[in-house]
């Protein structure tokens, strides 16, 4: 039941620069339970305190948003992918102030 | 899914006809069938609104003008400065300081004279917005914040415009086109924007220079397709560029059936303010910033320069320290907490960082831990260069 987990850039430094790690895992919310017990400091990012995804996070599974399929208790199987996908909102961005780890730049 | 952008159709059925100079310019189009005549007439016939004339902008620019769009509006109110030239390659070196607008619609003239292009040079606002978009039959996002993003996709939606959409970070790109009949907005794909200041670390932005130039095409592509009404354009997906992966992916993008601006119940019925609703302090009240005790940099020169010992504390990334540095103490804001112990609470220390924003936050992270004899460096690294030491390289 291997599922692979896509890290996105700017998560990316958080999880040791990977880009993609395996689980095993029969459901979305096993996949990132098991993530953020490797990686703890990705938690605050993906999640609110109250331990909601947060809304600025998408995830889908084999390219299906999970929102319109049974949010985190997904079934996944062996050989899904699942994707993190933050909002970004850079176009065209300057070496400033980062507010959050998202890079989006509101302000100088 | 596909729909013709119809507003062209007047000016086409208006009888325009290519020139010889611009049948010789757009030939290697006239010659694929895929556009031919009846699709150079359209590119002359169509009118595009690109917001933001910066990293996406420019490869938009260059390739929309190129290939023949009858009016290109730009709009920035931004400035050309150094940082910029790395990648918004519309700008050459002599440009800096000038207007944005102005100078990509002279680089845009030079390149096409044929077509009309129109400066805009102001911050595109909520109550601009519905003016500006109103005579153009495609928006461009181009821009580089949340709060604009917002704005540009709900006046597209209230106005019925397609919004060819794209943005970047750091080698990441996302790619697609919102507000077409039947197809998703902005807002379905993500209800809200992160909120600012989310998690007092931070590495500084970036971005590779190609990837906007990449990202930017992309989008050039786009609109050029919906305006020839050709292909199966990114309606209904979200197109995923990872450079350093080098891999292209998508995921499915669906209409949000219970989204507030393009769903069935939709509750926003007109232009809101984006600041506001992004979390973004405005420019006319900025909050105070962190109440810390400050050094300024000629205060710390005289110190050191009279043998005070004072410990020097860095916290930005290693990255940023190898452009140059105080010969301080590494310790990036984001390991302080876990790193502390490297620090002596009885010594006299001052933090800084590159503008000092991640120093003051440091200060008030290291007070609260009990360290009184701190200071924060007022401006940072780059007002080290600007007030002390002319040769510390700005970045």
């Amino acid at each position: 039941m291997s599922v692979k987990v896509m890290i996105p850039t700017p998560l990316r430094p958080h999880a040791d620069g990977k880009a993609a790690v395996e689980f095993q895992a029969k459901s979305v919310a096993e996949a990132l339970d098991q993530l953020t017990a490797q990686y703890a400091d990705l938690k605050k990012h993906l999640f609110t305190e109250e331990g909601s995804l947060r809304s600025f996070v998408n995830v889908y599974v084999n390219g299906e948003d999970i929102r319109y399929l049974a949010q985190e208790n997904t079934p996944t199987k062996d050989g899904d992918t699942i994707k993190i996908i933050p909002s970004i909102a850079g176009g065209s961005v300057t070496p400033t102030t980062t507010e959050n780890p998202f890079g989006a730049v509101l302000q100088n | 899914m596909a729909t013709p952008i119809h507003t062209s159709t007047a000016a086409l059925k208006a009888g325009k006809k290519l020139s010889n100079e611009e049948i010789l310019r757009y030939s290697r189009h006239l010659i694929m069938p895929e556009v031919g005549m009846e699709g150079q007439l359209k590119l002359k016939a169509a009118k595009v609104l690109l917001i933001g004339t910066g990293g996406l902008g420019a490869p938009l620019g260059l390739y929309l003008a190129a290939a023949g769009i009858g009016k290109l509006g730009l709009v920035d109110f931004d400035v050309v400065d150094f940082t910029n030239l790395q990648r918004q390659v519309t700008f050459g070196t002599s440009d800096v300081g000038k207007a944005k607008s102005e100078a990509a619609r002279a680089r845009l003239s030079n390149l096409n004279p044929d077509i009309e292009i129109e400066a805009f040079e102001t911050k595109l606002t909520s109550e601009n917005a519905p003016e500006l978009f109103k005579d153009f039959d495609i928006i461009v996002d181009g821009t580089d914040n949340f709060p604009t993003r917002y704005l540009v996709n709900d006046a597209c939606i209230l106005l019925g415009k397609p919004n060819v959409y794209g943005s970047i970070f750091r080698f990441e790109g996302q790619i697609t086109v919102f507000g077409m009949p039947d197809g998703p907005c902005y807002r379905c794909l993500y209800p809200e924007p992160p909120p600012p200041g989310l998690v007092p670390s931070c590495a500084e932005g970036g971005v590779l220079g190609v990837l906007p130039g990449i990202v930017g095409s992309i989008q050039a592509m786009e609109t050029i397709k919906l305006i020839l009404d050709r292909g199966r354009n990114l309606t209904g997906r979200l197109l995923l560029f990872d450079a350093l992966e080098m891999a292209f992916s998508e995921v499915k993008l669906r209409k949000n059936p219970n989204c507030p601006l393009c769903g069935e119940n939709r509750t926003i019925h007109k232009l809101i303010d984006y600041n506001e609703f992004c979390g973004v302090r405005g420019e006319e009240a900025p909050a105070p910033d962190l109440k810390v005790p400050e050094i300024t940099p000629r205060q710390l020169k005289v110190r050191l320069e009279r043998g005070d010992r004072l410990f020097i504390l860095d916290v930005r990334e290693p990255h940023e320290y190898q452009i140059c540095n105080l010969r301080g103490h590494l310790i990036p804001l984001g390991e302080l907490p876990r790193r502390v112990h490297e620090l002596d609470s009885s010594q006299e220390i001052v933090a800084h960082c590159r503008s000092g924003k991640r120093s003051a936050e440091a200060v008030e992270f290291l007070r609260k831990a009990g360290f009184r004899k701190i200071h924060n460096l007022k401006g940072g690294i780059l007002a080290w260069s600007d007030e002390v030491d002319s040769s510390m390289p700005k970045y």
